[in-house]
């Protein structure tokens, strides 16, 4: 069966299982320890101390973060399967970084300005939507956004230099 | 008879014109939201919750809206079906079963019965769900004024335990992601002595993770990036719905009371434990297709098999909300949102629930019953219109619907931290989903952790740190047990396996 480069596995199952599974034990660790610090004992007057449930939590995170690890871990080669291809990957990731950036733009320029941009943007590179309706769709959205949460519900939302320029604050 | 009077109540508190207007519109947005791919019923209600905390301040406006948020739910019921049989595409997870028979259906033509089918199972599932939460929940509640921290504790291990027994995952990925969602509930201020833990010096950690942006994150943008993998080309059937079809359809179903009966029986017990309306669904269908005469031709487009989960997965997830009004204990992740809500009204979930806030409570269950008619005429009359929003290129609804789940992170504390986290939250439930670790246990540690933990601390003041405690009398003795044997089950079945195998 020929495989095209889109069809190869980015990375297989086995190393995604066993990555988790570090992830689980590492978190769990943390918790450990940040338990130990505030106590895990008993105190007169308040009985069990701060760290008292979390230390137990932790602890069976490790446990079965380490019993997942082993059952990642003894996956044969023969039976790993892909955990994504790479054109997948490739898809997920060209959603994934725009809304990371997303994300990081609502801190700096608001909600409304950085939706608008990430709506067009997307429209335009992946759905190849002329700049017109691209544009049509996200003023549209920011603008029922606006409507909806600013003006019905008086939920403010954050907002930006523009917002400030067009005094809509 | 106490309950029908009180119904009767809550059915003059929920029948006013501004909840009447609420439900409809809880509907068609849920509806709306168990159509699209990305936004469920969990995470749908989390984004709107934030959009209630000034409804709710008003005199009688948690009831409203409760009837808000809930309708969203009956809804998102209810949506899941129509891209099951259309498109072939479970919008819910719970409608995964409905596929196997709606979808060649819809296929050989016959989309309108098996939508009518769907639709109309549904409904009979979530009024026999009703009819007993009415009657069976001012017992639970009754019964539950008695209890202490120790049957607390025993009730919030029974449910996680549940988890443990009754999830098709592995038992340790189980067990892992259900306390990761402890460890997350524990950051920020310790419930009893008021210590912060976990926080490592942030301020952004002081009020910990809001279960609300884990949901969004992990079923919204989670759900997203896994649906973008399968390529995003929705070829769906032609949706027709008219009276005609509908009546034919309403013949013919009388044929299936047996199943609905089954059904009905197996969603209500599985919605009440929490095993959830996705199990329940999967349950009865394969109950029905051993039981039906025809059984064989389950698979290929039988209406039997369109009725059986979809009467199930409405009933569990209706009763799902039994133990979270009476007990404090959601059966489903929908309904942990929902609690969650109504923690933040200010309404303290459990049994005092229904001598305290009687309207709330009785208002709740009257427009469980009107909000189901509402939901069955809404999808009877609009399949057109919802299956067009299907059609919609994923390139417009991706981003919108990320647009959506950002504003409702946001809006939960008015923290853009938390719009971050939702990223995060959002691969990690990338990577669950593809890992088989489940999600349901892990929201519903977050949510009830610091309950679960306080009671668990309470317990052990009383007994000064004895965990005897927990079997110190017939009750909460049983409850412990019955949840030990549930957490060693997948132990006990790995060993029957062993034996019977050497």
């Amino acid at each position: 069966m020929a495989e095209g480069p889109q069809d190869r596995a980015a990375f297989g199952l086995k190393s995604a299982e066993i990555a988790v599974a570090a992830f689980f034990f590492l978190l769990g660790a943390i918790v450990i320890y940040d338990s130990v610090q505030h106590g895990i004992g008993w105190q007169e007057v308040h009985g069990p101390q701060p760290g008292y449930f979390p230390f137990y939590i932790g602890l069976i995170i490790c446990v079965s973060a380490l019993v997942n690890l082993v059952r990642g871990a003894i996956i044969r080669p023969e039976r790993d399967r892909p955990f994504v291809e790479v054109g997948q990957l490739k898809l997920v990731l060209t959603v994934l970084v725009p809304t990371a950036v997303y994300a990081g733009l609502v801190g700096v320029i608001g909600i409304y300005v950085s939706s608008i941009v990430f709506i067009a943007f997307f429209m335009r590179w992946l759905g190849k939507y002329p700049w017109w309706k691209a544009v049509a769709v996200s003023v549209a959205t920011a603008v029922v956004v606006f409507l909806i949460f600013e003006t019905w519900f008086k939920v403010p939302l954050p907002k930006g230099p523009v917002e400030a320029v067009l005094r809509l604050n | 008879m106490d309950e029908i009077q009180s119904l009767m109540h809550g059915f003059g508190v929920a029948l006013t014109p501004t909840n009447l207007v609420l439900m409809f519109t809880g509907v068609i947005l849920g509806v709306i939201i168990g159509v699209l791919p990305g936004l469920g019923g969990a995470n749908g209600v989390a984004i709107l919750l934030p959009l209630t905390f000034g409804m709710a301040q008003t005199p009688g406006g948690a009831t409203s809206a409760i009837i808000l948020l809930s309708c969203i739910y009956w809804g998102a019921l209810f949506g899941g079906a129509i891209t099951s049989i259309l498109f072939n595409i479970p919008g819910e997870p719970w409608s995964v079963a409905t596929t196997f028979d709606g979808y060649p259906l819809a296929q050989q033509g016959r989309a309108g019965s098996a939508l009518t089918a769907a639709f109309t199972s549904s409904f009979v599932g979530a009024l026999v769900a009703v009819i007993v939460i009415t009657f069976l929940s001012p017992v639970v509640a009754k019964f539950a004024l008695e209890f202490g921290p120790p049957e607390f504790f025993a009730v919030y291990l029974l449910t996680f335990c549940a988890f443990m027994g009754t999830s098709k995952e592995p038992p340790f990925k189980t067990l892992a992601a259900m306390m990761l969602g402890f460890a997350l509930a524990a950051v920020g201020t310790d419930p009893v002595t008021g210590m912060l833990r976990l926080t490592f010096g942030s301020t952004h950690l002081l009020t910990g993770f809001d279960f609300l942006v884990a949901v969004i994150g992990l079923f919204g943008i989670g759900e997203i990036l896994l649906t973008l993998e399968e390529g995003l080309a929705f070829k769906g059937a032609q949706a027709k719905l008219n009276l005609k079809v509908v009546l034919e359809t309403w013949k013919e179903l009388p044929k299936y009371w047996l199943t609905s009966i089954r059904s009905s029986a197996v969603g209500c017990f599985m919605g009440i434990v929490p095993g959830g309306a996705t199990p329940a669904s999967f349950m009865s269908y394969g109950v029905a297709r051993r039981f039906s005469r025809d059984g064989d031709k389950f698979g290929s487009g039988m209406v039997e098999g369109v009725v059986a989960p979809e009467t199930a997965a409405h009933a569990a997830g209706t009763s799902a909300l039994l133990p979270m009004i009476t007990l404090g204990v959601p059966g489903s992740p929908t309904a942990a949102v929902l609690l969650g809500g109504l923690m933040i009204w200010g309404l303290q979930p459990g049994p005092l629930l229904f001598i305290e806030q009687k309207d709330f409570v009785w208002g709740l269950i009257a427009s469980m019953y009107l909000g189901n008619i509402a939901g069955l005429i809404v999808v009877l009359t609009c399949v057109p219109l919802f299956a067009a929003i299907l059609r919609v290129p994923f390139s417009v609804i991706a981003p919108i619907i990320m647009v959506v789940c950002a504003i409702g992170a946001y809006t939960v504390h008015n923290s853009i931290f938390d719009v971050w986290m939702m990223v995060v939250f959002g691969i990690l439930g990338y990577f669950f989903k593809k890992l088989k670790y489940p999600l349901a246990p892990l929201v519903l540690a977050i949510v009830l952790g610091d309950n679960a933990e306080s009671a668990f601390r309470q317990a052990m003041l009383l007994s000064q740190g004895d965990v005897s405690i927990f079997f110190s009398n017939a009750l909460v003795g049983s409850m412990t047990t019955l949840a030990l044997m549930l957490l060693f089950w997948p132990l006990l079945g790995w060993l029957v396996r062993r034996v019977k195998g050497d």
